[in-house]
């Protein structure tokens, strides 16, 4: 039997707001326990809600990111249920009438880039947090996280695989990165996935009942989980076992899922318009003007890296992992004239000495303009390749321009044939057998004399220079 | 202490109270004294209040006198006390709806009405019982006692802003603010012999008032006349960045809206609030009052609001609907009760707490709120309700292009005794029949007292107007009550009472 | 539409209120009441008509991105029924959500 998995991810983001959803208290993580709550957030009796413009907006350009329909009128509702860490016992959500709607999100599988649709991304508030005492102890409530802005990206069941999963969630938070809503950290819970799962039999009726899994705290525990579930829902479909519609948690130490709640015990949320709030009404005018704020996305980006600067596919892709460094190599690049140049030293030696150093690129201190003068004292022939890699080095450690680098260090390549003579004819002399070997033949031989020319001159000799020299000396 | 005497001075409205504040023939202290005397000498009998604030009042009351004594320029009403309907918060002061589940509740910040009260010199004497978390139409449904009306203590002052429709009948303060759902402020000013007005949706900020049904709540004055209407609505109207639904339209000079003069005025009795559901006797009262106006240059006319016969099922699915979400919050968790029986984990404290901490009409509106909410049923009765809810709407906006102003009885009766419909729910929700379609609509209503029963009970007529039309109602109102004297008199309970 | 009790159990479950038989059966009683008002809005023609969620509707009412300052917990806590110097607490929380 030929069997398919439908995965849909559900993912909250927390926006980048400086204050709350609908109160004005601060949004920053690791307060003391409620020391950023106020009456709103505390659900204090006669309080009422504002909503944050900037998230309206943050929504909106992420709606735009992910190709949504934006809607021109959209409303608030209440999610009713009852939780301790839900102080007025609703969520304000948006239930019908979201702010955007029908997008996608274009993943890289195996078999080529692949559209994820994207049913909805909607607005609401995050919930305070409990910290658990233990068996039979009291929990305690901290609202510091309660009213937080969270944006919900609900994706259709279009993904296959694990691996699918991954490729999606890795993509959305580079967006979402990208576009400056999320910073995307799910340790932190920045962002949050829970998939839905159930696998079919493409060729028949055949197919198991939805599940939902909670509880994954990283990219990796969604990956495993989604595995899991995978293989359960496969062999329950071939073996002809019953599957209930249920919310399944993972265990992350166990390496498996366990039944949460099932469909008979699911909430009753009572969504209904919030009272409190006013519809919103995206017009064409505030599109624009979140569109003249919102940079162009990465694919967007990775496609003219491609047609207009002549990157390869993976280059194009490594240059637009995040939107400071697909900044940084484009003015590089553009200085320098040679954008294939910046992109490998970017890949190469500037992405090990960042990790290394675990610097972030914003805090580096080689600017795009330094690295666009060392491609080009290398182009220019005043350094050699190697010595470029001594001179980035100095340069990242130092944030001195190269050129003065290669002034202060005496660095620059000896090119001149006459100061290059002497010491060539010198090499020639010391070392008959090589010359030997390459007369009869061996033209290898060669490279033992350069060898003895670059260490003479400390490297500074121009390779390219000396090869020529020797062989007409040699074949004359 | 002369106490004697000086009580005649809470016999005046607030207006002319004010001009002997401004003349200096008497200052504010004095009379927040004599309101708290007379709150202290009246309460055995009335119970209107649940919690008195003299310290507050009385240095509220010694600065707005020394303001004054400064000449700075106060707002008109500086120095006139008032009392708050206890679903109101006034930071610092218990805040209890009535209800035991916030028995030991104190508000940690001002509602904006009640930060305008205090800005504009206002001593707060005291917060005043009502219907538990503004839900009854007695002021029986408080779960602390209830309060009796100044005209026959045998009876109901009319609810759920009761308390403070006692407290200035029997003028026990000059002023008082309410807030009304269905006819909380409108039918127990009926019932009291006072002026109540429902401002238009929107026209008062809700914010720290104690949300019922947040789509039909306002805030709104109980007075003796309808010029202190108009200035106590002045006082705490207008656009509030805190409330998204308070409308950022400008507040017109009110009093000065009062000219008295309403020839050619078009008013319209509604058809369907003139039947036999409503007593005789205030039908009677009505046609009187609406000969009164036609007598001071008004034409009258007939109006009709078809579908006025739906707004009982209409309003009883909205309110409890948005009541059932709103109360949610009440769950001893962060304030209010909390049960004190062992309980198996969170879910098993909140269903003990509230059961514990709300009375049954609290419980009864919840749980009819819950069920048409819920799966399967939000089609048929939420949703159905607020679409009848717009031609209802329509019908109010076709009758006011007819008419400038609509008249109709405040209630279908005069006050009813206590404990006479506390069996009977319906009975009850049939009280508030001819205002709570006004909340509905979002416009605005007016009640003023145009005559007594046989039996010397009080009785009002609605008058209601177009949205942000409060003016309107108000002139008319201010136009009846210069040609009539029902809202003078005073019940003798204010003579009798031991004030001598 | 009729209710049965049952129903009305489950909505006391949804709306956590605890209820004892003969509050069940009371508020069962004034369930039947009040659906038979109900009952009398199915025979009005709604058809295209939209719903009146707010009686005044404004549109994109909302708040610039700025920080008010917090209230001091102190004054938060001194109103809970059970708390400590940092935080409200509750019974132990069955895991549920």
């Amino acid at each position: 039997m030929t069997t398919q998995a439908l995965i849909g991810l559900e993912v909250h983001a927390q926006l980048l707001t400086e204050s709350k959803m609908f109160c004005g208290c601060p949004t920053d993580f690791g307060a003391p326990p409620n020391t950023h709550v106020c009456p709103v957030c505390t659900a204090q009796p006669g309080v009422l809600p504002v909503p944050n413009q900037r998230a309206v907006e943050m929504v909106v350009r992420t709606g735009l990111a992910l190709h949504c329909d934006i809607a021109p009128h959209s409303v608030f509702a209440r999610k009713n249920y009852y939780y301790p860490d839900l102080p007025k016992n609703y969520q304000i959500s948006q239930y019908e009438l979201p702010l955007c709607e029908n997008g996608y999100v274009l993943i890289d599988t195996d078999s080529g880039p692949k559209r994820i649709r994207v049913r909805r991304v909607h607005l609401e508030e995050d919930t305070g947090k409990n910290i658990h005492g233990g068996a039979g102890a009291a929990s305690r409530i901290d609202f510091n996280r309660c009213g937080v802005p969270l944006m919900e990206i609900v994706s259709e069941p279009d993904l296959a695989s694990a691996d699918e999963c991954r490729a999606y969630l890795q993509k959305l938070q580079l967006i979402l990165r990208w576009m400056g809503v999320c910073d995307g950290n799910m340790e932190e819970g920045s962002m949050r996935c829970e998939p839905t799962v159930n696998v079919i039999e493409p060729d028949g009726d055949g197919k198991t009942a939805l599940v939902e899994i909670k509880n994954l705290a990283s990219f990796r525990a969604v990956h495993q989980a989604v595995d899991f579930e995978i293989e359960r829902h496969t062999k329950a479909l071939t073996g002809g076992d019953e599957t209930i519609r249920e919310t399944r948690r993972w265990l992350q130490a166990e390496g498996r899922t366990e039944t949460m709640r099932s469909k008979e015990e699911a909430h009753d949320y009572r969504y209904f318009p919030e009272p409190d709030l006013m519809p919103l009404a995206v017009d064409e005018a505030l599109i624009e003007h979140i569109q003249g704020e919102t940079p162009e996305g990465p694919d967007a980006v990775r496609e003219r890296f491609v047609s207009e600067l002549g990157l390869s596919e993976y280059d194009a892709t490594v240059m637009t992992q995040s939107v400071e460094f697909s900044g940084f190599f484009e003015e590089a690049a553009a200085q320098a004239g040679d954008a294939k140049a910046v992109a490998n030293w970017m890949q190469s030696d500037f992405a090990r000495l960042l990790n290394e150093t675990g610097t972030p690129l914003a805090e580096a201190k080689v600017t795009p303009a330094r690295l666009a003068e060392l491609v080009k004292l290398i182009a220019d022939g005043t350094i050699s390749s190697k010595m470029g890699k001594d001179v980035f080095e100095a340069m990242f450690e130092s944030g001195d321009p190269p050129s003065k680098i290669v002034e202060d260090q005496g660095m620059s390549q000896i090119s001149d044939a006459s100061a290059l003579e002497p010491i060539i004819e010198r090499a020639i002399a010391e070392n008959p057998d090589a010359v030997e070997k390459y007369k009869s033949g061996k033209k290898k031989a060669l490279g033992a004399l350069v060898g003895q020319v670059m260490k003479e001159t400390k490297g500074q000799a121009n390779p390219a220079v000396v090869n020529q020299l020797l062989s007409q000396m040699l074949d004359n | 202490m002369a106490a004697n005497g000086d009580f005649s001075l809470l016999e005046r409205p607030a207006h002319e109270l004010a001009a002997l504040l401004d003349s200096g023939e008497v200052s504010s202290a004095e009379l927040t004294r004599l309101a708290l005397e007379r709150i202290e000498a009246l309460e055995p009998s009335l119970k209107a209040f649940l919690t008195i604030t003299p310290e507050q009042a009385r240095e509220a009351a010694e600065a707005v006198d020394s303001a004054r004594a400064r000449s700075e320029s106060p707002s008109p009403l500086a120095g006139v006390p008032i009392a708050i309907k206890d679903n109101m918060c006034v930071d610092g002061v218990a805040c209890t709806c009535a209800s035991k589940i916030l028995e030991s509740y104190r508000a940690v910040y001002d509602a904006t009405v009640v930060e305008r009260v205090k800005a504009a010199g206002m001593p707060i004497v005291g917060k005043t019982n009502m219907d538990e978390f503004a839900m009854g139409s007695s002021t029986e449904n408080s779960a602390f006692y209830p309060t009796h009306n100044p005209w026959d203590t045998g009876k109901v002052p009319g609810g759920s802003s009761g308390g403070s429709a006692a407290a200035v009948a029997a003028r026990q303060v000059p002023l008082a603010l309410g807030s009304d759902t269905g006819g909380s402020i409108r039918q127990p000013a009926s019932f009291c012999g006072v002026t109540g007005l429902k401002p238009t949706y929107g026209r008062v900020s809700r914010y720290g008032l104690v949300a019922y049904g947040s789509s039909l709540d306002q805030i709104g004055p109980l007075t003796t006349d309808c010029r202190d209407a108009a200035l106590l609505t002045r006082v705490i109207a207008g656009a509030d960045p805190r409330d998204t639904t308070c409308a950022d339209v400008e507040v017109p000079d009110l009093a000065a809206a009062l000219t008295g003069d309403i020839k050619g005025l078009r008013i319209g009795i509604i058809q369907e609030l003139m039947t036999e559901g409503i007593d005789a006797e205030v039908r009677g009262a009505i046609g009187k009052a609406a000969e009164a106006l036609e007598d001071l240059g008004a034409s009258v006319g007939e109006a009709t609001i078809p579908h006025i016969d739906y707004s009982l099922p209409v309003y009883y699915l909205i309110a409890p609907a948005e009541a059932s979400s709103n109360l949610a919050r009440f769950d001893g968790m962060r304030y209010g009760h909390r049960t004190d029986q062992k309980a198996s984990g969170h879910i098993d404290m909140y269903s003990r707490t509230r059961s514990e901490g709300f009375g049954d009409e609290v419980k009864r509106r919840i749980m009819t709120g819950t069920y048409a909410l819920s799966a399967g049923y939000y089609d048929a009765y939420y949703l159905k309700a607020q679409k009848v809810r717009t031609l209802l709407r329509r019908d109010f906006e076709a009758a006011l292009e007819k008419f400038d102003i609509l008249i109709s009885p405040t209630a279908p009766m005069t006050a009813f005794g206590i404990g006479e419909l506390v069996d009977d729910p319906i009975a009850m929700y049939m009280a508030d029949i001819c205002t709570f379609t006004v909340n509905l609509a979002g416009i605005p209503g007016l009640s003023v007292p145009c005559g007594f029963s046989e039996a010397g009970m009080p009785i009002g007529m609605q008058l209601v107007g177009r949205a942000f039309d409060e003016a309107t109602i108000l002139r008319a109102g201010e136009a009846y009550q210069e040609a009539t004297d029902h809202h003078r008199r005073v019940p003798e309970i204010t003579a009798k009472e031991g004030l001598s | 539409m009729s209710i049965t009790r049952d129903d009305v159990a489950h909505v006391a479950e949804l709306a956590r209120l605890a209820m004892t038989d003969e509050e069940l059966d009371e508020m069962h009683g004034h369930f039947g009441a009040i659906l038979e008002h109900f009952a009398r809005l199915a025979a009005v023609d709604t058809e295209g008509v939209e719903p009146t969620f707010h009686p005044l509707v404004r549109r994109n009412v909302t708040r610039p991105d700025q920080i008010r300052p917090p209230m001091d917990r102190s004054k938060l806590l001194a109103n809970a029924p059970s708390a400590d110097d940092e935080c409200f607490l509750a019974p132990q929380i069955m895991e549920d959500e």
